[in-house]
């Protein structure tokens, strides 16, 4: 490797934008992945790869294994079987480094707002001064400049959300995991949270996103996952996936129709 | 029923009258047992939490002695400190026996089982709360705990009471390491197991119950700053 490369490779992601293509952890790739839990298969040998400049959507019923399926790819969890691949090789401390994870329920500190935001950053290795002007930057473009100073457990559920996001994004991660992050929210804190992540793409970050919400679905997605039992079922670009469904469990789901 | 009327009213007088004895001891008490406590928070909250967050072999077994050490009789404790800090003993050079010092190793050995055991407790149910987005944060070991610590600290003030209450009201390890000798060694249990043996109930019965007003004080205020903590969904 020419040392200019590896000079750049020893920089923080945020300081070299550009190089940004050159560096890249994509794509993420799956061979196989199983996960196996109290005998029962959840995740029953899923192949995928992952592109950068895409924005994957995993959709599914309950029990699909779609959550599953996302921190398996963050690493939360390990595989029963099958390996999770960046850019070829496992996940190393650059890989895990540059993606990040929002939660359907956020879990916040009991702290301030920006304590929160704060506590994230330096974990990630930001000096303290830097780690508190990014993130009074990232609340204020969360509309959450005025919250700074709150406990962040008093917020409301949406403010809580919009938080954890712009925690996840004050990272700059360039891949950043989504599980159902407005499962629970009104239709105001939903599109809140939705310019937030479409931000972030526009920035240049990868999403991966599991939705239960048809119209998110469609307002996201690139492409589209379709698990069912632990199986991918469909996998298809966006446009093919909702006109004409590859799979017949994936057109009774659009369709409104229970899928069992 | 009359002398417990009695001693309400002597335990009165003696707090209005201002004695500069009584308020020896008092302050004596007071800080043995808080810097005991101290102390004992000291090692015991780290000693908690590893042991609520990380996996390493022999853990069921530290785990199994703490609980089992929150029960140390405090005279047992007493006689292996006595022991060590006795002038044949191998700490005899330090020359701490019959100090206040001793009284506070003594008490915080008693204590720090307590803080660790109840410590881990409250560290594990918080760590199964943040466990994951700690780790999607890939925060390193040492981080993890300290910001479990961080984030118990209002819980973790209702364990350091229950240390201080153990030390408060203990007085089998501090009367054989401290020896109980007046103006210098002289807590509010010493004294009051004096007075009985000596007879003068009233005077006992007054003493005890200036040290339980004192264990309700401190709790009091304990509690004050806790529930200010649940009002902004810290606790």
């Amino acid at each position: 490797m020419p040392e200019a490369a590896i000079k750049l490779l020893d920089e923080p992601a945020d300081r070299r934008p550009a190089a940004r293509a050159a560096t890249t952890i994509l794509p993420l790739e799956t061979r196989s992945l199983c996960f196996e839990a109290g005998g029962r298969r959840l995740i029953d040998g899923i192949d995928l790869t992952l592109e950068a400049g895409t924005r994957t959507v995993i959709m599914g019923p309950n029990g699909a294994g779609k959550s599953l399926l996302l921190r398996l790819l963050h690493g939360l969890i390990a595989p029963s079987a099958g390996t999770v691949l960046w850019r070829g090789r496992p996940a190393g401390p650059e890989a895990r480094r540059r993606q990040a994870m929002v939660f359907q329920r956020p879990v916040l500190l009991r702290r301030s707002a920006a304590a929160n935001m704060r506590h994230a950053l330096r974990a990630s290795g930001l000096p303290r001064r830097e780690a508190r002007e990014r993130a009074m930057a990232w609340l204020d473009r969360a509309d959450l400049a005025r919250f700074a100073d709150q406990p962040a457990r008093l917020l409301s559920g949406g403010e809580q959300q919009r938080l954890a996001v712009a925690r996840a994004l004050s990272l700059e991660p360039e891949v950043l995991f989504l599980d159902e992050p407005t499962a629970s929210l009104d239709p105001a804190s939903t599109l809140g949270i939705e310019a937030l992540i479409q931000s972030a793409v526009d920035a240049g970050t990868k999403i991966v996103m599991v939705t239960h919400h048809l119209g998110q679905a469609h307002r996201f997605a690139d492409e589209v996952v379709f698990l069912y039992r632990g199986r991918v079922e469909a996998f298809d670009r966006a446009p093919a996936f909702f006109d004409r469904p590859s799979s017949d469990k994936a057109r009774a789901f659009i369709e409104g129709r229970i899928v069992l | 029923m009359q002398d417990f009327g009695a001693a309400f009213g002597l335990a009165f007088d003696l707090i209005l009258s201002g004695d500069s004895d009584l308020a020896e001891i008092i302050l004596l008490s007071l800080r043995v047992s808080l810097s005991a406590v101290f102390f004992a928070c000291l090692i015991g909250l780290p000693i908690g939490a590893a042991a609520a967050i990380f996996r390493f072999p022999g853990r069921t077994a530290v785990v199994l002695v703490l609980n089992a050490m929150m029960g140390l009789p405090p005279v047992v404790v007493g006689l292996f400190l006595y022991l060590l800090l006795s002038n044949a003993g191998p700490l005899g050079v330090l020359g701490l026996l019959y100090t206040a010092t001793a009284m506070i190793i003594a008490q915080a050995v008693l204590v720090t089982p307590i803080i660790a055991a109840l410590a881990r407790q409250v560290i594990a149910d918080l760590h199964a709360e943040y466990d994951e987005q700690l780790r999607s944060l890939h925060l390193p070991g040492y981080q993890v705990l300290t910001t479990l610590l961080w984030d118990g600290r209002y819980s973790l003030l209702t364990v350091a009471l229950a240390g201080f209450g153990r030390a408060i009201a203990e007085v089998g390890a501090v009367i054989i390491v401290g020896g109980n000798i007046n103006h210098l060694t002289r807590v509010m249990t010493t004294a009051i197991a004096l007075e009985t043996s000596k007879g003068d109930l009233g005077l006992a019965l007054a003493l005890g119950i200036i040290l339980i007003s004192l264990a309700l004080l401190v709790n009091g205020c304990v509690m004050a700053l806790r529930s200010t903590a649940v009002k902004a969904a810290y606790a």
